[in-house]
């Protein structure tokens, strides 16, 4: 269902004669009417938590158990609170914070160059994300637009990364559920993608190459051939694991069924990313709100249609599929030109120019140092990761380093959902709901 | 045949017998460790690729990663430790028996990283004796079984067990990052399992 | 296409509110007391989904420019609201006095705010009235301080770099 049929199912009351059955405009709407349980989430505080092991449970008494932080299937330092009734989970609470970096306020300290270098840390499944979206609020407050080949190439690269997000997706739930041999099988692609990015990076993962202005560098002779060898190889795989996953009975009842959530809980909890496309509503930025040149390329928005694990899981699987056809569409259409915007005030001189000429030199020299300058202003720019809308607020008060930088973390808010997808299952199902909901906890923390 | 049992196997006078039985003691630990899973940010993601099929951790003997610290001998510390994770860190390695180890990987953890501000613990080695730095961010997984290699050739020539018994303090090797050097892309780079005194 | 300063419209009001664009971003600016009927009017006019909500400290960069008649106060509340179906965004500017750091919590209108609030109130310090669950997210619930504050200091330790260990 698409998001005007929501609001239309609220504005077309003309049909029925049925005494004016008008439902209630959106802001009287509380959070009681908008989530089926407010009482999903367990709220204590961390001292109380501290102290439940001194008391002595009772038999009526439900019983309240910690989870991590350090706990083989909490994705990361994920801290859950659980309020169980034997095997069933009544309220939960997830308490975070144990990996909070203070990246926020180092970002107050860099300059808008190295800034991709702090905030690729962030979501350390999809750096790309992290650092497309800090440059393109950068490049806005900047008032300049990458070149063509430059575009293209951060889409490249923002793509084979979903391909290899998804990967580890499918590698760390096949693992939670019990199909531990997937987890090899994921990693497997993914050292391959892997491998392609540090051919044109340099490092497997953080990669600070997309930068304000376009890339760092162009893509290295020989790339085509690489990236071909991967279209090849993949597919074929994913095949593989599709067969092995997907028809597999355990499996199917581990995950079907399983971490329900509806379309209006969701929209209300600001979820976004695979976990809002299963539950029905088909909202992708990439065809929503494009940016970068994903007009130009087609492919399909995959939605689901229960909102369970289940769901979930397939997304992901043929979002890979359609990543991978994006990239094919990619390779036939990618322009030749410039890497990188040449703009004297942004972009460094080229290497051997610094040899030659000494006003080559101090520019080099001041834009590494000092930084370039960004205009005042605030501005917001939002595309999609593997795991939802990632965003940057960005204010600039003039100098060369961001006065605010603040990232909408899509798990952060993706971990809301999670008290309510959870409650009323069993215990064991919640290791399957939170690697459906694919946090990553440098996202949530930051 | 006078035994210092303070010193554990140690502070035995060795004859023939014993001596090759401490060294099949040393062997049988260096070639076996449990290491405890705490995974905490980006390392945590290159420890998982080491433990994988491509950067193999079974060939020594370590792909099980123990859940509970109680079963587990070897700590690697992958990620940034911030203020709020640093007393669960302390607590997790003094759950774990002796004798235990820790590495520590990545910059963040040996040394706080790119990350010098007030949430983030400035170097592991405040919480926990390292003994063994394996420097990048993240380290290649050539770099991480590097790091576990020398732990091993440490292990083998006893001088680690020797030096916590007496100071508490972790043995601080750093060892150097290992590079891809484009080797990754066409073939893996081979890695040479040091010898050291007592090794079999 | 886009311009390097924001261009500020006159004092033009949307529902009731003086309304700016920054570069090409439509930002309603309103006061604390018009902020909860603006957002039950803007939940009304289609947008369902609040997005971001963060705090900001002013304390150094007091001469921001705002439309006309809007008071600048020390901390700043900007909220990001997103209509899925005529697909636009809108961004909310709210001035927080320091003396009094307090706003409504949207928590009602968006259940999604709940995390977000918490984090503003433990990074920036601001406190939102009719929050379910006030307390911080992010840093350990004892911590002093309220670090994206100006007055905040980073925490950086200086380091002296020496020869650690034996290089293997």
């Amino acid at each position: 269902m698409s998001p005007s049929s929501i609001t239309k199912m609220h504005e077309d009351t003309s049909l029925t004669d049925e005494g004016a059955q008008e439902l209630p405009p959106r802001s009287t709407l509380t959070a009681k009417e908008l989530l089926r349980e407010v009482g999903a989430v367990l709220r204590i505080s961390e001292a109380e938590a501290n102290t439940l092991s001194s008391q002595e449970p009772s038999d009526d008494q439900t019983m309240i158990i910690n989870m991590g932080p350090q706990h083989p299937s909490t994705h990361g330092v994920l801290r859950l609170m659980l309020e169980l009734d034997g095997e069933t989970v009544l309220r939960t609470k997830p308490i975070i914070g144990y990996l909070h970096t203070g990246m926020e306020k180092t970002a107050e300290e860099l300059t808008y160059l190295q800034g991709s270098t702090n905030v690729t840390r962030m979501d350390y499944l999809s750096p790309f994300a992290n650092e497309l979206v800090f440059s393109m609020a950068t490049e806005k407050l900047l008032g300049i637009e990458p070149p063509e080949r430059a575009t293209w190439i951060r889409m490249l690269m923002a793509e084979l990364n979903r391909v290899a997000s998804h990967l580890l997706f499918l590698a760390t739930n096949g693992m939670d559920v019990g199909a531990v041999s997937m987890l090899l099988y994921g990693w497997r692609e993914r050292e391959e993608v892997l491998r392609f990015f540090e051919m044109v990076t340099g490092l497997r993962m953080n990669h600070n190459y997309i930068r304000p202005g376009g890339v760092a560098a162009d893509l290295p002779p020989g790339w085509r051939d690489e990236v071909l060898r991967l279209l090849e190889l993949i597919p074929p795989r994913l095949d593989e694991y599709d067969i092995l996953l997907t028809e597999q009975p355990i499996f199917r009842e581990r995950s079907q069924g399983v971490g329900l959530i509806t379309a209006q809980e969701a929209i209300a909890l600001g979820v976004t990313g695979p976990i809002l496309r299963s539950t029905g509503i088909e909202w992708d930025l990439r065809r929503d709100m494009p940016y970068l040149a994903y007009e130009q390329v087609d492919f399909d928005v995959v939605v689901g249609s229960y909102g369970d694990c289940f769901d979930r899981y397939a997304i992901r699987l043929n979002e890979i599929r359609e990543s991978i056809r994006i990239v094919h569409q990619i390779l036939d259409k990618i322009p030749e030109g410039d890497y990188r915007v040449q703009d004297k005030k942004v972009t460094p001189p080229p290497r051997a120019r610094i040899d030659e000429s000494m006003e080559a030199l101090i520019h080099h020299f001041k834009i590494f140092t000092e930084g370039f300058k960004v205009p005042e202003g605030e501005v917001y720019v939002g595309i999609e990761s593997p795991r939802g809308e990632v965003g940057c607020y960005l204010v600039s008060d003039g100098s060369s380093k961001p006065y605010r930088m603040h990232i909408r973390a899509p798990s952060f808010v993706n971990l809301q959902a999670l008290p309510h997808m959870m409650r009323g299952g069993l215990i064991a199902d919640a290791v399957a709901v939170i690697s459906s909901v694919d946090p990553v906890l440098g996202d949530v923390d930051r | 045949m006078g035994w210092d049992v303070s010193q554990g196997l140690e502070g035995m006078d060795h004859n023939f017998l014993t001596g090759t039985l401490e060294g099949l003691v040393k062997w049988a630990r260096a070639r076996s460790i449990f290491p405890a899973t705490f995974g905490l940010a980006c390392c945590a993601i290159e420890m998982m690729g080491t433990g994988a099929a491509h950067y193999d951790l079974a060939r020594f003997g370590m792909e099980v990663f123990r859940a509970s610290p109680r079963q587990a001998d070897l700590m690697i510390v992958a990620g940034r430790v911030s203020q709020k994770m640093a007393p669960v860190l302390r607590q997790v390695y003094d759950q774990m028996m002796e004798p235990k180890w820790v590495i520590s990987m990545g910059v963040c953890a040996s040394t706080g990283g790119m990350f010098n501000n007030y949430a983030i613990v400035q170097g592991v080695d405040q919480v926990v004796p390292v003994d063994v730095y394996a420097p990048g961010c993240p380290p290649n997984p050539e770099t991480l079984i590097h790091a576990i290699v020398t732990l091993h050739g440490l292990i083998l020539n006893g001088e680690i067990t020797r030096r916590r018994g007496e100071t508490g303090a972790g043995a601080g090797v750093v060892v150097e990052a290992a590079s891809g050097d484009g080797a990754s892309v066409s073939r893996p780079t081979p890695v040479v399992l040091r010898s050291g005194a007592g090794a079999t | 296409m886009t311009d390097a300063a924001p261009d500020l419209t006159g004092p033009e009001l949307l529902h009731g509110v003086p309304v700016s664009s920054s570069r090409g971003q439509q930002v309603l600016h309103p006061s604390r007391e018009q902020y909860l009927d603006l957002m039950r009017s803007l939940a009304d006019e289609g947008y369902a989904m609040c997005v971001d909500l963060c705090g900001v400290d002013y304390l150094e960069h007091a001469g921001r420019q705002v439309p006309e008649g809007v008071q600048l106060e020390r901390f700043e509340v900007a909220v990001e609201l997103l209509d899925l179906t005529a697909k636009r965004r809108t961004r909310i500017r709210v001035q927080v006095p320091a003396d009094d750091a307090t706003l409504p919590s949207l928590f009602d209108l968006y259940p999604g705010t709940e995390a977000m609030e918490r984090e503003a109130f433990d990074m920036v310090g601001i406190v939102f009235d009719g929050h379910p669950d006030p307390s911080r997210i992010l840093m350990p619930e004892d911590w002093i301080g309220h670090p994206l504050r100006k007055d905040y200091e980073v925490g950086r330790i200086p380091v002296q770099f020496k020869l650690t260990g034996k290089p293997v």
